[in-house]
């Protein structure tokens, strides 16, 4: 076996990690949580970081009239079944493929994670912002919008007493590390072919 | 002339540096010394305290909980008290911890508390208090810090020589400061001597659950058996007695126990009773005792009626009993970390005295016996004493241990604490305590491995030592350095109740094993509603089981209608919440009752007969969130006669 096909193998069980790791977290931290609430975003579910930040959130955000976060999205049966598939497609590629069809495994894996991205976006724009009318707290902003209590999609932010991180976790990491591995296994397949074209 | 206004002002100018310079440097030098103390007792804002100190609460029946140096009080623990802060002794599932076999008893005199022991060093797990009135032995369980068992000792009175654990927490020992007749019967009070009887307890301690059982009790001569302590290291097995009252007076015992030159300090083999015991030993005897438990997952305690015990006569085993004189009604039965010496404080004596567990074998082994007490061999004064501390002060009662090869004994007649050393019982130091100490503690100290930084006095008395507060002024105790050859006197703090002994020991130990909220899933009470859905009210009879619940910020559910004049109502309140420190409270107008402090998981229930007709409220008495005035609700509450069926709701318009 070549090894930029190596390399795409190891590309393509890479994301595999995101069903044993979270994708993502959101941390809020104030003067009354010394330990913060943490919630950690897996393709398949939410969980605390600590016991009940969860349902210790939901408490915190009925104030403002925020939505409970749910037990259960759709994105939790899509996006397992989109890893698995873009899995087997590039064990497929890295048998059978060459370098050519690394790249476009790359390309699809960066249009999905973009898609997941953006679907993240709305579902937190949605969640900071489709407020319950009876909220029993309504804040807004300077020029007299009703204020938003959005959570970063990435990075630092903060909202009334909270300050707010929402970072990338080791199984998005993991799928970062697949996506590179792909464009990698794409240079070396594209050097040694090359290589062979001039030999 | 101007000159000599110049030279008388320059003069006054100098006087006045060189007073101000004067003054600032012995406020210096007080400042620094003042600063070094405060230094020393100073946790910064945020910070913890290196010990968690338990302090007696004597007559208020109570333990308080404190942290070492800073002397901050953290909690108040009801142990032989009602609590309405806490609803201890108030609430439905308490009130059977106060169960004894004369009924009810909501109060007792709390002494000596003792941390449980794991190869005779302090392991944290549980706190161990006596009450002295109503005899009883409770244990305290320091992941919840709450009282989780209370158990009544029978065929004792005056509960003082307790409760202190052996080496791995065998047992934890009760004995009767009163002796009494055994069982107790119609009979004259002439006729005490060789009639009344001296009863002490083993409990026993499941090395699991830390269940406690009435293992048996050694029926000894009627003595008053006032303090004790365990054997440990070398003399692990055996559990040491001081004695009073030798004479058996019954009257007048100020003056009719104090003419024996010398009482006893008895010396209990318990292994070898235990063993006896264990081979069907010792005789059932009918009794009546209360056994209390609290189950931390139903939240609930039941009491249990014991009706036997085990009794054991210490001339029916052997080598088992031994009395050894001890000058002078010792009070203080002190035993050192190496367990070779015994300290027998005698309150009434010049001297200190102290034996050695060595000579005392010895002398056993060669049976060296200078005659007997019903039937009990007394060994001879010379053959075990190891040692006497001289003339070193009045009043002796208490001694702890540093793990150093010193001893601190607290003298209540001269009012301070002395410093001596083991072997050599030379006098090292002295040091005044404000006024009349009693107890001392050192972290560890009844342990093999004291933790020698601090020594914590207990005073009896504090008169003008605090701002006054009226002729009942507050108890007090004081904490010294003892790292240096001589003691410094650190802090003064106040206490709750009058503090009698304390024990304490690394914050460490507890810290990383205190509870912070209990789980619902968990929760196994009889009548926890574990949601929203699952709240209701139940009529049967006229007794009404509200099945409620409470979260930030609101009770489900919050209207009820359809209760009646004459109802008997039982609010069953789960708190939902499981995060940690936001408890609710909940209180009724007009119930004859405390309010509810409910934790996080936790269940509670409390009682209310509504007597007249109208919508009452109820509301979260603890200041849980931002939304807490808001936490509130309404029962209507219709004549006897009416016909309103029962309903309740959450939210409705």
């Amino acid at each position: 076996m070549k090894k930029s096909n190596v390399v795409m193998l190891a590309a393509a069980i890479l994301p595999l990690a995101l069903f044993i790791f979270p994708l993502w977290n959101i941390t809020l931290e104030a003067p009354q949580y010394p330990i913060p609430l943490g919630m950690n975003i897996h393709i398949n579910d939410f969980t605390d970081a600590h016991p009940h930040d969860i349902k210790n959130i939901n408490l915190m955000n009925h104030y403002v009239g925020m939505k409970y976060i749910p037990e259960a999205i759709p994105e939790f049966k899509i996006f397992p079944a989109g890893i698995i598939a873009t899995t087997i497609l590039g064990l497929l590629i890295a048998f059978k493929g060459n370098y050519k069809w690394f790249l476009g495994w790359f390309i699809l894996m960066c249009v999905l994670s973009a898609a997941g991205l953006y679907d993240f976006y709305l579902w937190e724009h949605d969640y900071g912002h489709n407020l319950d009318p009876k909220a029993i707290m309504k804040f807004t902003n300077p020029d007299g919008s009703i204020m938003g209590f959005q959570p970063p999609l990435f990075g630092s932010k903060d909202i009334l007493n909270f300050r707010a991180h929402s970072y990338p976790r080791l199984g998005a990491l993991f799928l970062g590390l697949g996506i590179a591995a792909s464009f990698i296994a794409y240079l070396m397949g594209k050097k040694n072919h090359k290589k062979a074209m001039s030999t | 002339m101007k000159n000599i206004f110049k030279a008388c002002f320059a003069l006054s100018f100098l006087t006045i540096a060189f007073v101000s310079c004067n003054n600032s440097d012995s406020s210096k030098s007080n400042g620094a010394l003042t600063s070094s103390a405060a230094e020393k007792v100073y946790v910064a804002p945020g910070e913890h305290d290196e010990f968690y100190a338990f302090v007696s609460g004597g007559f208020s029946g109570q333990l308080s909980v404190y942290g070492l140096p800073s002397g901050r009080l953290f909690k108040v623990i009801p142990v032989f008290s009602q609590d309405a802060e806490k609803a201890w002794g108030y609430n439905e599932e308490t009130k059977p911890m106060l169960n004894t076999s004369h009924g009810f008893v909501p109060w007792d005199d709390s002494h000596h508390p003792d941390i449980s022991q794991t190869a005779g060093e302090i392991d944290g797990r549980y706190v161990f208090i006596n009450g002295n009135n109503t005899p009883r032995i409770a244990k305290i369980d320091l992941t919840t810090f709450e009282t989780t068992e209370i158990i009544e000792v029978p065929n004792s009175a005056g509960n003082h020589s307790s409760s202190f654990v052996t080496e791995n927490t065998e047992y934890v020992v009760a004995g009767t400061r009163f002796s009494v007749p055994v069982p107790q019967r119609d009979m004259s009070i002439k006729d005490y001597k060789g009639n009344f009887k001296g009863a002490l307890s083993f409990i026993s301690v499941d090395p699991e659950n830390g269940r406690m059982d009435m293992k048996f009790q050694v029926m000894m001569p009627g003595f008053n058996y006032d303090l004790s302590h365990p054997g440990r290291g070398k003399s692990h097995g055996w559990f040491f007695f001081t004695t009073y009252n030798s004479e058996e007076a019954h009257s007048l015992l100020e003056v009719n126990a104090s003419q024996n030159d010398k009482d006893f300090i008895a010396a209990i083999n318990w292994k070898k009773i235990e063993e006896y015991v264990n081979n069907g030993g010792g005789t059932m005897m009918p009794a009546n005792y209360a056994h209390n438990v609290y189950d931390e997952h139903t939240h609930t305690a039941t009491s249990t009626m014991k009706k036997e015990v085990r009794v054991v006569n210490p001339t029916e085993v052997p080598g088992a009993v031994y009395l050894l004189p001890t000058p002078k009604s010792p009070h203080g039965c002190d035993v050192d970390p190496s367990g070779e010496y015994i300290v027998g404080n005698g309150k009434l004596s010049a001297n200190l005295t102290v034996h050695s567990f060595t000579k005392m074998i010895d002398a056993i082994e060669n049976e060296k016996f200078d005659g007997d007490a019903y039937g009990i061999p007394i060994l001879k004064f010379e053959d075990v004493l190891a040692g006497t501390v001289e003339q070193p002060g009045l009043g002796p009662l208490h001694t702890e241990f540093d793990g150093k090869g010193n001893a601190y004994t607290t003298f209540f007649i001269s009012s301070e604490v002395v410093k001596w050393k083991l072997g050599t019982w030379e006098v090292i130091d002295r040091k005044p305590t404000y006024y009349s100490v009693g107890h001392l503690m050192i972290p560890g100290g009844n342990s093999q491995k004291p933790f020698g930084k601090y020594v914590l006095a207990m005073n009896k008395i504090t008169k003008d030592r605090y701002l006054p507060t009226g002729p009942e002024v507050t108890q007090s105790a004081q904490l010294y350095d003892i790292t240096g050859e001589k003691m410094e006197l650190l802090l003064d703090f106040p206490t709750v109740g009058e503090p009698h002994y304390a024990a304490g020991c690394p914050a460490d130990l507890i810290k990383p094993r205190s509870k912070k909220i209990f789980k619902l899933e968990e929760n196994k009470h009889e009548y926890a509603a574990l949601s929203e859905a699952d709240t209701k009210v139940v009529r049967n009879g006229n007794e009404v089981h509200v099945y409620m619940t409470m979260i930030r910020s609101h009770f489900a559910p919050d209207n009820i209608e359809g209760i009646k004049v004459g109802d008997k109502v039982y609010f069953h309140i789960t708190n939902l919440e499981q995060d940690y420190d936001v408890p609710h409270g909940v209180s009724m107008i007009g119930a004859n009752t405390s309010e509810l402090l409910i934790m996080p998981g936790q269940t509670e229930t409390f009682v209310w007969e509504p007597k007249q007709v109208g919508v009452w409220p109820f509301y979260c008495t603890d200041f849980c969130s931002a939304l807490h005035q808001e936490m509130q609700g309404y029962v209507r509450v219709s004549p006897r006669n009416s016909n309103i069926d029962l309903s309740w709701s959450l939210g409705e318009d």
